[in-house]
């Protein structure tokens, strides 16, 4: 008896890597997942190795499921080698827990996949925001019948010789061939001069002129890239060149559908389905700002239902699955531009960049501009990504806020994401930015923030025990600006109340010691702390905007008649042109442009080919900010044209000059 | 936006200097958000109230009765200072309006956030 009674529950050696491997996915899932699995039985499991990340489709993975019982639901995330399901009865759950466990199945590639489960509290994903196709983009589903997607496909000879009037390559991740115009890959745009012989394929021209009749299109295009994907190709995201084409551009997809990503320069991601036969229309906003790229991948995620067919892959992961990527050839439309674009996405566009650098400002209103656009904008731009970057206090600021009286007042003016607003919790402390997206951040974070400009902050004079101003001033353009925001910062204090001031330093290097800012340069891959305000992330290290070389003539130290005679700046103005700054290195020129690489790692993700079939631009868009860097003692000279206030103290910071101010 | 802020805004519209304040607060949407008491530091706010502006915000959204004015010796009446504590730190307008009482000019709150950005020719010299 006792020994039958062993025999019953002595694991078998299968049984026992079973648990261990069991025991093993359980860790693994709360360490790098963070979901947390229950020792006791519920009506959900988490399936490891059972997820969409792992090329197991919905449809292989419940009939498993469903031979223990119905499946109520079953969650899977897109790209998580993980699922989540749950049954009407902890019965059943026990059943597949018992069962399942060490089940082997085979993906959609062939490969076998071992299944292991474990009880959760409750099969649940956290989801996405509902979202919105990009502005001005469009999927046209059944535009061109069958037969015409067949004469379409069979119109184009890939086999013939290169020589060919009809440029063809082969590139590293698709088939490309182009008509009407070359696409040059080089410089990611096309020569007007040199028409290719032969125009678009006559086939093309009845379908264009149903789509203009249709209404679907408005211009007639002149240039055609076809491109040919096999499953596991891509593109990378690209926007495809504002000076090379016209504001619509469409693709019509043939032979297989594929799923598309449309990225707005904030960070969201918008997975758009192209269905086969579907056209793509991209105008405004969606052809200009958001970048589109095709995932080199051979299985999409997709909408499993079957009503869903062109539109946004939604983030309901209990509708979610995996559908193979079948030969997609795409027929790419283009009108090809003969004007500079004027689109009103500046940041991105090649042809207003070059053809508009800022000027340094002649005017309180040209002032005003330039920060508008140099500082306000790029700010409200990148804020996700700056905000990211933004999240280590500077040690000597949170001294002074920790030296404070308990129960201060403290406004800081241009809080950015709200850093130090939490730092010490006895005082009151309310923050303010331009950008309202920052706000947006500090509001998110439970913080006090209201929008407003430095120049003209809406609390009453006199109200605020202390106030903080960092990494801020430096974003005016003239010097009667920088002064007015000391300004209107000290009327905030009451009397005896203190400010503290940060501005970025012209002097990187500093009693021989080079700042962090310089020091950053070529180290630190994959540090995330930030070193100075305004350091770039280490991800930026790659430079693709050259200084100019432009030397500032005159080097001379401010004094306090610069201020007092309304001097507009303590440098000599003769070129206007503002300098372009090469991140981490000595600055050269005190009103400088000072590039943001937004977001991802260009660097490392430049594919060896050229980007394609639009050209592109990077895929990392670089906005440039507004600095007047501050020469040593040209703070405290700006502070003391104040008449009430005295400099408790200066000193110099990790790149910055800063002073601690006192209203008397 | 807490009401404690509330009584440190102020227009700032050109021209309107101290007549800016205090800001007429219209609320479409309240929340309130439990915080932590902390009698030691209401204590220490309540000197820096405007008193008149606060008990006109509260009155606007219909808030528990306000003292007329600070009571003699509420550093130690722990009733009054769980009150205030309320009033000025757990409720939190999320959407409404500041108005100028001066120009008349209107700021949206949205989403507890006040924008108070002026167009350049509401600032302009």
């Amino acid at each position: 008896m006792d020994s039958n009674h062993q025999s019953n529950y002595k694991l078998n050696k299968t049984e026992k890597k079973f648990l261990r491997k069991q025991i093993k996915a359980r860790h693994t899932l709360l360490r790098h997942e963070g979901i947390e699995t229950v020792s006791y039985a519920t009506q959900s499991l988490v399936v490891a190795n059972g997820g969409l990340g792992n090329g197991v489709s919905r449809n292989q993975l419940l009939p498993v499921l469903e031979t223990c019982g119905p499946v109520d639901a079953l969650l899977m995330p897109p790209n998580k080698p993980y699922s989540f399901v749950s049954y009407k009865t902890a019965e059943e759950s026990k059943k597949a827990y018992v069962t399942l466990n060490g089940k082997e199945i085979v993906d959609d590639l062939g490969q076998k996949i071992i299944l292991y489960f474990n009880f959760v509290e409750k099969a649940q994903w956290k989801e996405l925001g509902l979202q919105a196709l990009p502005p001005g983009l469009m999927v046209v589903e059944e535009i061109i019948s069958s037969e015409d997607e067949k004469m379409l496909l069979e119109s184009i000879n890939w086999t013939e010789d290169t020589g060919n009037q009809n440029v063809q390559k082969s590139l590293k991740h698709r088939r490309v061939k182009h008509f009407g115009y070359e696409f040059h890959y080089e410089n990611n745009n096309v020569d007007r001069g040199k028409p290719l012989p032969g125009g678009l394929p006559d086939i093309c021209d009845s379908i264009l002129e149903k789509w203009l009749k249709e209404g679907h299109i408005k211009h007639k295009p002149d240039q055609l890239t076809v491109n040919q994907y096999e499953p596991g190709h891509g593109i990378p995201a690209h926007i495809d060149t504002h000076s090379a084409f016209e504001d619509e551009i469409v693709s019509l997809s043939l032979g297989s559908e594929v799923v598309m990503d449309f990225k707005h320069p904030d960070g969201i991601t918008v997975p758009v389905m192209l269905p086969r036969r579907s056209l793509l229309v991209m105008t405004g906003e969606s052809r200009y700002l958001w970048t589109h790229g095709i995932t080199p991948r051979k299985f999409d995620t997709v909408q499993a239902s079957k009503g869903h067919k062109s539109g946004i892959i939604t983030s309901d992961v209990g509708d979610l699955t995996l559908s193979k990527r079948g030969i997609r050839t795409s027929f790419t439309f283009r009108k090809v531009r003969q004007t500079p674009c004027n689109c009103s996405y500046p940041l991105v566009c090649d042809s207003q960049m070059k053809a508009t650098p800022p000027s340094f400002p002649e005017s309180e209103r040209e002032a005003s501009q330039l920060e508008q656009e140099y500082v306000h904008r790029v700010y409200e731009e990148i804020a996700g990504h700056f905000s990211s970057t933004r999240h280590t206090p500077w040690p000597h600021v949170v001294e002074f806020l920790k030296a404070l009286p308990r129960g201060s007042l403290v406004a800081d003016v241009g809080c950015g994401n709200g850093k130090y607003l939490g730092i010490n919790k006895e005082l009151y402390m309310i923050g303010c930015d331009w950008s309202q997206s920052l706000v947006d951040i500090c509001r998110e974070r439970h913080f006090q923030a209201f929008v407003c400009d430095a120049l003209a902050v809406p609390i009453r004079g006199g109200a605020c025990d202390a106030c903080v101003s960092i990494a801020v001033i430096h974003h005016f353009a003239t010097a009667e600006r920088r002064v007015a925001a000391l300004q209107e910062l000290v009327r905030l204090l009451r009397p005896g109340g203190k400010a503290l001031v940060y501005v970025w330093a012209m002097e990187q290097e500093y009693n021989k010691k080079k700042s962090k800012y310089l020091r950053e340069n070529r180290m630190s891959q994959g540090k995330e702390e930030e070193v100075s305000s305004d350091m770039p992330g280490p991800e930026l290290l790659v430079e693709q905007v050259p200084d100019t070389g432009h030397k500032e003539p005159a080097c001379r130290m401010p004094s306090v008649s610069d201020f007092q005679e309304g001097g507009r700046n303590s440098r000599e103005v003769t070129n206007s042109k503002l300098p372009v700054h090469t991140n981490r290195t000595s600055f050269h020129s005190q009103d400088v442009l000072v590039p943001w690489h937004l977001k991802g790692n260009p660097g490392k993700d430049k594919p060896a080919e050229p980007f394609g079939p639009g050209g592109s631009h990077d895929p990392s868009p670089v906005f440039h900010r507004f600095y007047h860097v501050f020469r040593e003692g040209e703070l405290e000279a700006a502070c003391q044209t104040l008449s009430n206030v005295r400099v408790l103290r200066s000193y110099y910071d990790q790149g910055n000059w800063c002073v601690i101010l006192e209203k008397v | 936006m807490k009401l404690l802020t509330h009584n440190l805004l102020s227009s700032h519209v050109r021209g309107v200097g101290p007549r800016g304040f205090p800001l007429r607060l219209q609320a479409t949407e309240v929340r309130i958000n439990p915080v932590e008491f902390n009698p030691d530091f209401v204590a220490r706010m309540i000197p820096k109230v405007e008193w008149a502006a606060l008990l006109e915000a509260a009155d606007t959204l219909h808030l528990v009765e306000v003292p007329k004015e600070p009571i003699e010796g509420y550093e130690h009446d722990e009733k009054f200072l769980r009150k205030m504590h309320h009033v000025l730190l757990e409720v939190d307008v999320l959407e409404g309006t500041l108005q100028c009482p001066e120009s008349g000019r209107l700021f949206p709150i949205s989403r507890g956030i006040p924008n108070m950005l002026l167009s350049d020719e509401e600032t302009e010299t």
